[in-house]
């Protein structure tokens, strides 16, 4: 569904990630795992194609993105929820949806939007506001429900659980982990290693940019360098 | 009465104007949260053009018309060739950038045209209409009407239509923008030539009341602008009013005071309202944002 071969990316001049070659499959939920700058949001935004790639190569369902950009990769099928809740601000919590399924042929919006706020109540309560005014977990929610109403194939999470209460965590993975189940492909990327762990069906660990294990998650959690890394035991 | 009048109808034409020239700056700010000050260019093209086009023999409806539409591809190229390369440059490089293409744009229509003041017949005749002792000429309705139909508009298609949202979508967030899909570029594109042709209304619309010269655009831009800021920058009622309101304050103070001071007056009124409404009348009231 979605692969890398010897991918880099940099800052200007400093290269952060150093060839990553990564591959999930389709239907997988595959976490990326990783100290605080190793390159997990780098990868993502490489993916989703807003951050310039300096050379490998990446190909989604078979087609090389290297000449996708971002805009056409969200109707291709790939969906990119990014670090730190980018939501439209000034607009409505209902116009970022609708907004959401800009790049389909928006026959399905209505019946996305009734998903979203079946998904997320409290989104539908809140449909006619500026998306400014929501909490910080409102928006996390608003912003994983835009990326869905686009129907993505694929979906790349970065941080969903980022600044949320334990209370909330859980409904987002509830949420993540039921669209796993009815076949979305996932790549997340998560702080919270233990919890990537739990959902995911593989992982990645990566340290300053290049990928030092992969595996099934449930071998991962048994790894003694990742149990000492991430999981803090 | 006929004198109060007489100021509330120049006042009002003139505010029309200022009120177009502020929903350019308004929709370019929308998109990109860039402040063009080459708007004011935008409506010396729209008159220069339509006199020269007109000259060469075209019907004053059809150079109009050329005039518009090649605005707007200047309005166009102003973002492919200046703006786009600038990336991810600040926003104060930017708007330098914007005051270089100003420069720019009126040296090559001092040369390409000339630094003669010129007009052109009014729309429907020159007979003034006269309105309890005042006198309104034909063309004042036309400014009027054409900014009222302008504003309406680009209000329908901000507020109420998707591509008008993904506009402002892409001024609230381009990243996110992208990330849905749209292509921002053609946004921005669409932004900049709409804008420009706003503005080649706008000098159309009022070249045979006031005359154009190649040099006319300076002095349009910064009362356009505080036209946008007086009303709150980037928000189109906004620029209505405080076109109008400032094309008042200007009329009733150069009728009553002394023309003298009609600018002096028109910028310490937006001082005062800037001072006590940072964000004009018309902007957000809450200052925090996520
Ligand atoms: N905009 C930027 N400009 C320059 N360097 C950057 C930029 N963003 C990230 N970096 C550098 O790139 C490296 C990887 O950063 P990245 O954000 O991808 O890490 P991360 O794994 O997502 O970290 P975190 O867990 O904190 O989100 C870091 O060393 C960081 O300092
Ligand atoms: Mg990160």
């Amino acid at each position: 569904m979605l692969e890398t071969r010897a991918l880099r990316s940099a800052y200007g001049r400093i290269e952060v990630l150093h060839g990553i070659d990564l591959v999930v499959r389709e239907g997988e939920t595959v976490a990326l795992v990783g100290a605080n700058g190793a390159g997990k949001t780098t990868l993502m935004r490489a993916l989703a194609g807003v951050q310039p790639v300096c050379g490998g190569e990446a190909w989604f369902r078979g087609r090389a993105l290297a000449r996708v950009p971002a805009w056409r990769r969200v109707g291709l099928g790939l969906a990119h929820v990014p670090e730190g809740r980018q939501i439209f601000c000034d607009l409505t919590v209902e116009d970022n949806l609708r907004l959401g399924a800009w790049a389909t042929d928006r026959t399905h919006v209505a019946e996305g939007l009734a998903e979203a706020y079946q998904m997320f109540p409290v989104l539908g309560e809140k449909r006619r506001l500026p998306a400014g005014g929501l909490s910080g977990g409102q928006q996390q929610m608003l912003a994983l429900a835009r990326a869905l109403m686009a129907r993505p194939v694929c979906l790349l999470l970065d941080e969903p659980s980022m600044g949320l209460a334990p209370a909330l965590i859980d409904e987002i993975f509830d949420v993540i982990a039921g669209l796993a189940r009815r076949g979305l492909t996932v790549v997340l990327v998560e702080q919270n290693a233990a919890v990537a762990l739990s959902v995911a069906d593989r992982a990645y660990v990566l340290e300053n940019g290049v990928i030092t294990l992969e595996g099934a998650a449930s071998d991962l959690v048994k790894d003694d360098r990742v149990r000492a890394a991430y999981l803090g035991i | 009465m006929a004198e109060f009048l007489q100021f509330l109808f120049s006042g009002l034409t003139v505010g029309a104007v200022y009120a177009l020239v502020a929903l350019g700056f308004t929709l370019i700010h929308n998109a990109s949260g860039v402040v063009n000050f080459a708007q004011g260019e935008f409506v010396m093209l729209g008159g220069m053009i339509t006199v020269f086009a007109a000259q060469a023999g075209l019907p004053l409806a059809v150079a109009a018309g050329v005039a518009i539409g090649v605005t707007a591809l200047v309005g166009v190229a102003l973002y492919r060739l200046a703006i786009a390369p600038a990336g991810s440059a600040s926003v104060v490089s930017i708007i330098i950038i914007t005051m270089g293409a100003s420069l720019f744009l009126r040296g090559t229509a001092q040369s390409v045209f000339d630094k003669q003041i010129h007009r052109f017949p009014a729309f429907s005749g020159e007979t003034p209409i006269t309105i309890g002792g005042a006198t309104l000429m034909p063309q004042s309705l036309w400014v009027l009407g054409g900014a009222a139909v302008v504003f309406v508009a680009l209000h329908r298609f901000l507020a109420h239509t998707l591509p008008g949202k993904a506009v402002l979508a892409t001024a609230s967030n381009k990243l996110a923008a992208q990330l849905v899909g749209i292509n921002t570029h053609a946004v921005l594109l669409l932004a900049f030539g709409l804008s420009a042709a706003i503005g080649a209304v706008a000098g159309v619309l009022i070249t045979p009341l006031t005359m154009t010269t190649a040099d006319m655009g300076v002095s349009v831009a910064l009362k356009g602008f505080a036209a946008a800021m007086l009303g709150g920058m980037g928000i189109p009622v906004g620029a209505i009013v405080g076109g109008l309101g400032l094309g008042l304050i200007e009329a009733f103070t150069a009728g009553y005071l002394s023309s003298a001071y009609k600018e002096a007056t028109a910028f310490l009124v937006i001082l005062v309202v800037l001072v006590l409404m940072p964000r004009g009348l018309f902007g957000p009231k809450d200052v925090e944002r996520v």
